[in-house]
């Protein structure tokens, strides 16, 4: 069975959730989830230390989804914004969940599985190493993406990155991250 | 030179720069999506001021929070001061972090173990 957006979003948004968006990934939603979610931490009078971790995870995923979005959705028939995305944070038991969604081009897969097969695999200390090292010796991309988004979260976060890649149609697949914070 | 005076924004802290004091001011949160455009001007500005720095430098980076793009870029910045600093110029980075933020405190270490300038690791206490 092909996937379907709409199950995926509903399933998604079951749990105890504090923002469910799909749509458009501009800079100005980004202002508007910082935002909100900062206020729902303070109103639920969650740590510091916890509300700046999510915090970190959202900004640095949903840039992520805003440099990697692909602009082009070709052969996909829904009607869909170019930079389609989808963002859900939710509370599980003693700790919260951010979900990203994207689609993603078939031959960018492979690239990415390895990328964070590669930082699954890595202890706190070799993550320390690996940010070091991208920060120290690769260029900005001209868009602004520095490739140490994932590693970050993966670091300050100290979970592993839970993924999946949804078959879509010929050239396209969904891919799902899930980062416990 | 003319100094730079900058207002923070949402996304982009305030920053103050002055030639004639020697007292560089970066504070607040750091999270542009390019964050190139916002610090292009300051790494341009700190190399000009490198030509002829003060007898002494002093950097004081009070950041809330910033993202990984911002992190180059503040990477750049320092190594303008590393320059500074080989030219056998003083030069001090204060990095201030708020009480218990062991991820800002790290942050500051992993450019300390990068960059050949003295830091002090300093922890604001409400």
């Amino acid at each position: 069975m092909s996937f379907n957006l709409k199950e995926y979003f509903d399933n998604l948004s079951k749990g105890d959730v504090i923002l469910a968006y799909k749509g458009s990934i501009t800079s100005e939603l980004i202002n508007d989830v910082l935002e909100g979610v900062e206020k729902k931490l303070a109103e639920a009078n969650e740590e510091s230390k916890t509300r700046k971790r999510i915090y970190n995870v959202l900004v640095e995923s949903m840039q992520n989804l805003y440099h990697h979005i692909e602009e082009y959705h070709e052969g996909i028939n829904e009607e869909l914004d170019p930079k389609f995305g989808v963002l859900v944070v939710e509370r599980d038991k003693d700790s919260y969940k951010v979900t990203t969604g994207n689609f993603i081009n078939s031959s960018k897969i492979k690239f990415l599985k390895e990328k964070i097969d590669k930082i699954n695999s890595l202890t706190k200390e070799e993550l320390k190493d690996m940010y070091k090292f991208i920060l120290n010796h690769q260029k900005l991309s001209a868009k602004g993406g520095g490739g140490l988004g994932l590693v970050d979260i993966a670091r300050k976060t100290g979970n592993k990155l839970e993924y999946a890649f949804y078959n879509y149609n010929n050239n396209y697949y969904f891919f799902n991250l899930t980062i416990r914070v | 030179m003319e100094p730079i005076n900058i207002e923070a924004t949402p996304k982009t802290p305030s920053v103050k720069f002055n030639s004639e004091t020697g007292v560089m001011e970066i504070k607040g949160r750091s999270i542009p999506e390019n964050s190139i455009e916002f610090y292009k001007p300051l790494v341009d500005w700190l190399e000009v001021y490198a030509k002829n720095p003060l007898k002494k430098t002093q950097v004081d980076v009070h950041l809330e929070y910033f993202n990984t793009s911002s992190s180059k870029c503040i990477l750049d910045i320092f190594k303008k001061l590393e320059a500074i600093h080989k030219a056998k110029h003083e030069v001090v980075i204060n990095w201030y972090y708020e009480e218990d933020d062991e991820d800002m405190l790290e942050a500051g270490e992993d450019y300390e173990s990068i960059i050949r300038v003295p830091f002090k690791m300093i922890e604001i206490v409400d």
